[in-house]
């Protein structure tokens, strides 16, 4: 008995100096990032120069960090929410408006990347890694030029390609090719792009995840839909695949920094989007992270690198020009949704 | 014939149950970081895995909550049991169905509910929030493998024991306890191994960069999981396969001792 009860203080003992953790007299920043999407020296090197403590969490997807937000009782300072997230989180209410006076490293970021139609005049946030969506191809397999979206539709290479099992870009693929637009709120354009999925079908291998990394290195299919920050990896490790971005056009992607209302505090996390805006801060992440960075110097140093010297990493200005942004279609999502959930479900 | 078809299925069995593990931990030694190539034998992945803040804390979360929700989870599923084993037949009934409820209960509405819960008695998530939750899914199936147990016991050891004189708290340590001992191991242990594996209610419950394995390994899913992970469950899978080894043979050592006893 006598054991119990010392089992049982000792209990409460560790629950309590547990919880009082939280109430040390460093300042704490709440940051919520996507799963490896940082240089983890950098957030160390953080706390050293403010004195502070990084709580740092990650999330796999953008709907899952906005109903941990939503949910109410979470209490991040710093998220790294994307384009048409962002518009969707301005219009909700859920981000603060950012104080551009302390954020003096915005002048690093790219000017091409600013003021995007979801977040006009970078209100609420700050672009922190971009990119396109394309093609990765093997070029010993797929012998035809790859130039269109057309090619995912070729008998030819039958079980040989890889869709993303993502509604709004393997939909949005659908809608392009038909000449409308990615953002697209009406039903008959929609149905129309279900048709062409549909056809697809069934020469599609797989609808992937982030498997398709490891498919396409393993040379286990042709021919697949990525992120170019995906692209750039996949090529780094085998030489025989390429990255195209079609010429009927593509989504251009963003996944900014913003400051959620649920922030205890304003000043620390306009420090650290700051903090992530500076030069050799941005170099670090990129350099680790292999996404294209939002600001020019890092990219134009990280450009130099060979693994990063290409049109994946550092998209021409002809192919941005052919590309445009996820807007929020509101509560038109749910039509992509059933769209996608019955091309999934096809026979 | 007979004997070779049941060793080969035996076999396959074995293969089918192994196969995965043994390729996760041969990947562990992948220098490629992709699983779609072999880049040759590294130690890399075990060097970053020691100098991985974000791992090791998530490795700490996962251990500290499973241990604590273990303890507690086991002594309040004993206690319960307890209680309702002297309940009358119809009470019994009733609260075996209660019990029966949660384990049934989806994972997701498990969560989803605690979730609400917690915001509804604005309560942080993090920590607290996250062994709470462990603790209330892992009690029901302590209970559920303490009270046959205590209903194979013999009644009348507890009625011979107050006839010697034992006190209640004597009876329910020296005679009860000693009883349904197995019964609450066995409760322990599955109360262990679903708060070490939880993922769904464990997600919906946390916050304030509180995260366990299963969290960190899921929040990957967009950019690819590291072999840093794979090195992890190498050595967790070592641990618990040496663990086991050293179990098996004491306990093999026991009854060979009191067999020559007899």
């Amino acid at each position: 008995m006598k054991k119990t009860v010392w089992i049982l203080c000792a209990i409460l003992l560790l629950v309590t100096s547990l919880v009082g953790c939280g109430q040390s007299d460093v300042k704490k920043l709440y940051v919520y990032n996507w799963g490896t999407y940082i240089d983890n020296s950098v957030l160390r090197d953080f706390e050293k120069e403010n004195n502070c403590k990084v709580v740092y969490e990650n999330y796999a997807s953008n709907e899952e960090m906005y109903y941990k937000l939503k949910s109410g009782n979470a209490n991040y300072d710093v998220i790294f929410p994307s384009d048409y997230m962002i518009e969707k989180m301005i219009k909700e209410d859920m981000l603060l408006p950012l104080d551009k006076q302390n954020i003096p490293n915005l002048k690093n970021i790219d000017p091409k990347l600013l003021d995007i139609p979801f977040d006009p005049g970078n209100q609420y946030s700050i672009p922190y890694f971009w990119g396109t969506l394309g093609i990765l191809y093997n070029t010993e397999k797929v012998t035809k030029p790859v130039d269109s979206w057309n090619i995912l539709w070729d008998k030819e290479y039958a079980k040989k390609i890889l869709m993303y099992d993502s509604q709004r870009d393997s939909v949005g693929i659908a809608l392009i090719l038909q000449g409308y637009s990615l953002n697209s709120t009406n039903q008959d354009e929609l149905n129309k792009a279900y048709e062409l999925l549909v056809e697809q079908k069934p020469l599609v291998l797989a609808y992937v995840n982030d498997q398709v990394i490891d498919m396409m290195i393993g040379n286990e299919a042709d021919l697949a839909v990525v992120y170019s920050g995906d692209a750039v990896y996949c090529m780094s490790e085998n030489e025989k695949l390429a990255y195209v971005v079609p010429k009927e056009g593509s989504n251009q992607w963003f996944d900014n920094v913003a400051i959620p209302t649920t922030s205890q505090n304003k000043e620390l996390a306009e420090k650290f989007i700051d903090y992530l805006c500076r030069d050799d801060i941005a170099l670090k992440n990129t350099m680790e992270v292999g996404y294209t960075s939002a600001n020019k110097n890092a990219l134009e140093e990280a450009s130099k690198e060979d693994d990063y010297n290409n049109i994946a990493y550092n998209p021409t200005d002809d192919i941005l020009a052919r590309c445009v942004a996820f807007k929020d279609v509101g509560e038109f999502i749910t039509n992509y949704a059933d769209i996608w959930t019955k091309v999934k479900a096809a026979q | 014939m007979k004997k070779v078809l049941r060793n080969v299925y035996l076999y396959l069995m074995l293969l089918f149950l192994y196969a995965p593990i043994l390729v996760l931990m041969v990947y562990s030694f992948n220098a490629s970081k992709s699983r779609g190539q072999w880049g040759g034998f590294t130690l890399e992945w075990y060097r970053r895995l020691f100098m991985d803040a974000n791992i090791q804390s998530a490795l700490y979360y996962t251990v500290m909550i499973a241990i604590l929700a273990t303890i507690i989870s086991t002594i309040a599923g004993t206690v319960s049991s307890i209680g309702i084993f002297l309940y009358g037949n119809k009470a019994q009934k009733v609260m075996l169905n209660v019990n029966y409820i949660p384990v049934i209960n989806p994972d997701i509405v498990t969560g989803v509910s605690m979730m609400i819960l917690f915001a509804f008695v604005s309560m942080r998530q993090g920590f607290a929030t996250m062994l709470i939750a462990h603790i209330t899914f892992c009690i029901p199936y302590v209970i559920l493998s303490v009270l046959p147990k205590l209903r194979q016991m013999d009644v009348n050891l507890i009625e011979a024991a107050m006839d010697l004189g034992a006190r209640p708290m004597q009876i329910i340590n020296k005679v009860v306890l000693a009883e349904i001992r197995p019964g609450i191991i066995t409760g322990a242990l599955f109360a262990f191994t679903l708060s070490i594996d939880d993922f769904v209610i464990s997600f919906f419950t946390t916050g304030s960069g509180v995260s366990n394995l299963s969290i960190y390994v899921y929040s990957m899913a967009k950019r690819g999981i590291s072999p840093e992970i794979n090195a992890l469950s190498t050595l967790m899978i070592l641990t618990v396969t040496l663990l086991l080894f050293i179990i098996n043979r004491r306990s093999n050592k026991k009854t060979k001792t009191t067999g020559e006893r007899i």
